[in-house]
């Protein structure tokens, strides 16, 4: 049988030099990108939060709102980046769906107010208080694994469910201790070494934000390509082949979600930083099954996919249909300027994401391996994309 | 020439008895009853009247149970036969509830009512013939809405990873729930109660509402007719089949999409009339019903062990009684949280639920 | 060639509800050995496979694996999560006496907190079921039998008879999940790019590459396992069942599909694997002339009983092998 001519070999041969030269240059750009991630990523991120720090105090951006408003609507979007990429180790990494994520951003909230609030008259340091957040949600993700991980994938998900509904109840009925719907109020800005954040100038928050952002990104990326990395792709590609092959399916599950629980740990500690008030009804389904569609619509197990995802779907939350209020208000539209369509956010959330379900599974920005696993193999597909579209892990460009 | 050795046994499974159901039914109502005696005898404001509060919360717990049990068929005719929780069906419920509520009263919101019904019907005979028209028209209405979903939703995903089908019934779930949301506003939405609630039976020194018994029949009733239609009919023995095994009853020539469409449907009715009751019996609606009593229906189709059908009617009355429980000692707070320990103990002791057979295989 | 028994399987009954898979087989196998399990279809021998693997529990018997205890029924199993459990009772129930004796609330926190503590730690032992944790379980007369992972820790490796590589993963990423048991880096590890983590995942990946070289797939490491012909795929399995360094591999139907060269270049790599890896093989096949021209023992199996066992020679002549797969000749 003769062998196929490979690809790459016909492309040189067709394509003009100067073409050529920039592919050839591209290529090697991301050949380095990828093997110094951790390096792209935090040079990208620097330039990528300056720029966006001063594009919103230019037109158009500066026309929609102020730049203060814009920054903290972009640290609001952070606390969303650091759920969905939490979530996406859980769903993404692993395959476990897991309906009950606002659980563990309430754990991580509230142990930030019980830890530095004038409620309880302590007011422990913020950057201990931030891992420490991670660490009770990391607590809580065990507890909930632990006796529901070897069930099966849908129970699993109702278990979660039920799980995300119970802890806001409980947060709102014990009283005593968390004020109930009130709620706990008057939460301490973050003091790091001696520097108190301002309460009406967002910029530190950005920085922060951008800042913890970056790690979890470095982190996850390196944890997708690790040992337990590969487990949880076995996991979820065929959990009997992949404990016939000595992984024990229990504890990677377990790690995944408690893992997946730290981030959302850091963002409750930060949300509740920024808000000052922590109160059950943050934390209600709506909040995991919107993280839920950040990481289908962004790209599932693709943590750039995610992250983008949830700062485009937060944004639009935010910003764009309060503007598409005030756009055909002011234009008079006829039938659409009788719709809030704030009223019909979560609508619209949910059609996208079904939509996005039924025709494209793989997200915005897919993981190379996600695609492959959702689309029936295509055997022509496969080269192509071997060019333009890396390896899972890999900073696509 | 020695024959080959044939199979070593023949079955060895236990057929229950005709008359277990009834006894284990009887049985759990009059435990429940001598337990919830107990409790509230030790509590000093219930101590007087433990009885015939007990009486009156048995009778509860009944009603709500029969609720739980009817959602929890569909779960578990559902998953029984392709494997899916259908996250949407306790929405499903929740349209049902409007529906009947629409139907029987003067309308709500931007929507109008038929019946223009506001409080109690007194005469019996009318007020039988507008329950049956509510259930008459509200059932095959959700009946549909299930069996589009599954259509639309679901059909597509039937061959595919277990994750995709979830997270579709999920967001299908989080629409309807919102569609309501919009369609109806939010926070409670009143429902005319057309049943008196005058009218009660002396029992045991308690005065119960009719209510509470026709709550119970209407359920009772419809578990029969499905009993009987999947046990006796030819198409309910299609049903069966293709919970057993898809692949085989394709072969032997049933029309497995028309099958699985079929349960869809009578799952969904059995919901709308799960809504309807509902709708006669509390007072209001509200949109995230449906999340609420879709989550205790599911615990209690797990629980009485899923694809098993008397298990899920076993399953939600036992619910039914969990929640009461803490309701009539006054945690009411707490009755969610304990359904969700019954859940969570069930699938850690007992995954293959009361009457649910052990599976196998394991990872 | 070897001495004592590596696997050694007595009464091993599989009962499915009503169907009896498997009954009541004694099965040894010698340590360097190559021994071949047949029979005609739906004889039981996936299903003993599957047992020995860890995938089912069986009805009765008992299976060691290198002279320890490793499957048989389970004994006691519902006393495991009362286990796991019975400190939380205990704190559970000394915290409300507590309470109700009028404790003060501190108290009652850190009783509760140091309850909650002793509960999740013995459910995530009980969960986790680290090795040492199951050799303890006997001590208290409770028995689980091994699960598939577990078997892979003592040693054991297998094929599927269907393949069922990871699909969407290269052939050495497959290679790398198989040798998981033998990477010690953790998760922890991963995160923060420690050198031990860097150096381990490059030995590890010239290790796998040398399993793929030694199947015969050298310099596929990229490809795709989906996209591999048929044969490769097979060899992909065997190099990731491999990547354990098992002592036992147990092969389900190595051959199945393959034209007469393929089947040769197998052979070959199952005698490589005992001579140059000194492992132990278990085949299942249907291919006569495979097991013929390999197996040091063959073992027939018919409706879930042994009907023959022996050197293929002997096997070969014994009327029952022949009657069950050709049937009893005309009267």
């Amino acid at each position: 049988m003769k062998a196929t001519p490979r690809v790459e070999d016909d492309k040189k041969a067709k394509v003009p030099n100067d073409i050529s030269s920039f592919r050839v240059w591209r290529k090697r750009l991301v050949e380095a990108a990828n093997k110094h991630r951790s390096w792209t990523i935090v040079i990208s991120m620097a330039i990528g939060s300056v720029l966006l720090y001063f594009w919103a105090a230019f037109p158009p951006f500066s026309f929609v709102q102020s730049q203060n408003t814009w920054i903290s609507g972009f640290v609001n979007a952070g606390v969303f980046i650091l759920l969905a990429l939490g979530l996406n180790i859980v769903v993404g990494f692993a395959g476990l769906l897991d309906l009950g994520y606002a659980a563990f951003f309430a754990f991580g909230a509230y142990l930030y107010a019980f830890g530095a609030s004038p409620f309880t008259h302590l007011h422990l340091p913020f950057l201990v208080l931030l891992l420490g957040g991670a660490a009770v949600a990391a607590v809580f993700g065990i507890a909930l694994g632990a006796p529901t991980l070897r069930l099966r994938g849908d129970y699993l998900a109702i278990v979660t469910l039920g799980f995300g509904e119970i802890v806001p109840i409980v947060f709102l009925n014990a009283e005593k201790y968390t004020q109930g719907t009130n709620g706990i109020g008057g939460v301490d800005r973050p003091n790091i070494f001696g520097f108190v954040f301002p309460g009406i100038d967002q910029t530190a928050y950005y920085v922060l934000m951008s800042m913890v952002v970056t790690i979890v990104l470095i982190l996850v990326y390196r944890l997708l390509d690790s040992r337990i990395g590969r487990a949880w792709a076995a996991i979820r590609e065929d959990e009997l082949a992949a404990a016939a092959n000595g992984i024990n399916t229990v504890t990677t599950k377990l790690a995944a979600f408690a893992l997946g629980a730290t981030t959302a740990g850091f963002a409750g500690v930060l949300n509740a930083s920024k808000l000052t008030i922590v109160d059950p009804t943050q934390f209600l389904f709506t909040v995991s099954f919107t993280v839920l569609a950040m990481i289908v619509l962004g790209g599932m197990g693709n943590p750039l996919g995610v992250a983008v995802g949830a700062f485009i779907l937060y944004n639009i939350q935010a910003v764009l249909l309060k503007q598409l209020n005030a756009v055909f208000d002011n234009l008079n539209v006829p039938v659409l300027q009788d719709i809030d369509f704030v009223k019909f956010q979560f609508l619209l959330f949910g059609i996208a994401l079904v939509l996005f379900m039924m025709f494209r599974p793989e997200g915005l920005i897919p993981s190379q391996r996600r695609r492959q696993e959702l689309h029936s193999a295509d055997a022509e597909s496969s080269e192509d994309l071997a060019l333009i579209a890396p390896e899972a892990g890999e900073v696509a460009l | 020439m020695t024959a080959v050795a044939a199979p070593a046994t023949v079955s060895t499974v236990r057929q229950r008895p005709p008359w277990a159901i009834p006894a284990i039914a009887i049985g759990l109502v009059v435990s429940y009853f001598f337990i919830l005696t107990f409790f509230l005898g030790l509590d000093a404001r219930t101590h007087d009247h433990a009885s015939e509060i007990a009486v009156q919360q048995v009778a509860n717990a009944l009603s709500i149970g029969a609720i739980y049990a009817l959602i929890a068929l569909g779960y578990t005719m559902v998953y029984g036969i392709i494997e899916l929780i259908n996250f949407a069906h306790g929405d499903v419920f929740m349209m049902g509830a409007f529906l009947a509520v629409l139907f029987t009263g003067s309308g709500i919101g931007p929507f109008p009512g038929i019946l223009h019904l506001s409080g109690p019907v007194t005469d019996v005979v009318p007020l039988l013939l507008y329950m049956a028209a509510t259930l008459a028209v509200v059932m095959p209405i959700t009946g549909l809405l299930n069996m589009t979903i599954e259509r639309v939703f679901y059909r597509p995903f039937r061959n595919a990873s277990r994750l995709a089908p979830l997270i579709t019934a999920v967001g299908v779930s989080f629409i309807l729930q919102n569609v309501a949301l919009v369609l109806f506003g939010s926070g409670d939405r009143g429902a005319p109660q057309i049943f008196p609630i005058a009218w009660r039976i002396e029992l045991l020194g308690a005065s119960i509402p009719v209510l509470n018994f026709v709550i119970l029949i209407i359920a009772l009733g419809l578990m029969f007719v499905l009993q009987t239609f999947i046990r006796r009919t030819r198409l309910g023995r299609a049903m069966r089949a293709t919970a057993l095994d898809q692949q085989a009853s394709k072969l032997m020539g049933v029309d497995v999409n028309q099958t699985i469409a079929l349960t869809f449907l009578i799952g969904g009715a059995l919901a709308g009339a799960a809504g309807t009751v509902w709708g006669f019996s509390f007072g209001f609606v509200r949109q995230d019903l449906g999340f609420n009593a879709g989550l205790k229906s599911f615990t209690s189709a797990v629980l009485g062990g899923i694809g098993n059908i008397t298990g899920a009617v076993l399953g939600g009355f036992v619910i039914g009684f969990i929640e009461n429980f803490a309701a009539s000692l006054g945690l009411t707070r707490w009755a969610e949280f304990s359904v969700f320990v019954a859940l969570t103990l069930v699938l850690v002791f007992r995954p293959a639920g009361i009457l649910g057979q052990q599976v196998g295989e394991r990872a | 060639m070897g001495d004592g028994l590596l696997l050694n399987a007595s009464n091993v009954t599989k009962r499915f509800g009503g169907l009896v898979a498997v009954h009541d087989i004694d099965f040894t196998i010698p340590t360097g050995s190559i021994v071949s399990l047949i029979g005609p279809n739906g004889a039981g021998k996936t299903t003993f496979f599957n047992i020995i693997a860890g995938i089912y529990d069986p009805t009765a018997g008992i299976v060691e694996f290198a002279g320890r205890k490793m499957i048989a029924r389970s004994k006691r199993a519902w006393l495991e999560p009362f286990i796991w459990f019975s400190p939380g009772f205990v704190g559970i129930i000394a915290t409300i006496i507590a309470s109700n004796a009028g404790a003060s609330e501190g108290s009652i926190f850190i009783m509760a907190g140091i309850t909650l503590v002793a509960l999740m730690s013995t459910m995530l032992v009980g969960v986790a079921r680290p090795p040492r944790y199951q050799r303890a379980l006997p001590s208290i007369g409770i028995f689980k039998s091994a699960r598939p992972n577990d078997m892979v820790g003592v040693g054991l490796g297998r094929t599927f008879q269907n393949i069922r590589l990871f699909q969407n993963m290269t052939a050495l990423e497959n290679v790398l999940v198989g040798m998981h048991t033998r990477l010690k880096a953790t998760w922890l590890d991963a995160m923060f790019s420690t050198p031990r983590d860097r150096r381990e995942e490059k030995e590890a990946a010239e290790e796998a590459r040398g399993f793929l070289r030694l199947v015969g797939l050298r310099g596929k490491d990229g490809e795709l396992a989906k996209n591999l012909p048929y044969g490769d795929q097979r060899r992909l399995e065997i190099a990731r069942a491999l990547g354990s360094k098992p002592k036992l591999l147990l092969l389900d139907e190595p051959t199945a599909g393959m034209n007469p060269r393929e089947t040769q270049d197998m052979i070959a790599l199952i005698n490589r694997l005992r001579t140059e890896l000194g492992l132990t093989v278990l085949l299942i096949e249907h291919d006569m002339k495979v097991v013929m021209e390999i197996s040091d023992r063959v073992t027939v199996l018919d409706h879930g009983e042994k009907i023959a066992e022996g050197t293929p020679d002997v096997v070969r002549r014994d009327p029952k092998v022949i009657e069950a797969y050709l049937g009893a000749p005309a009267e």
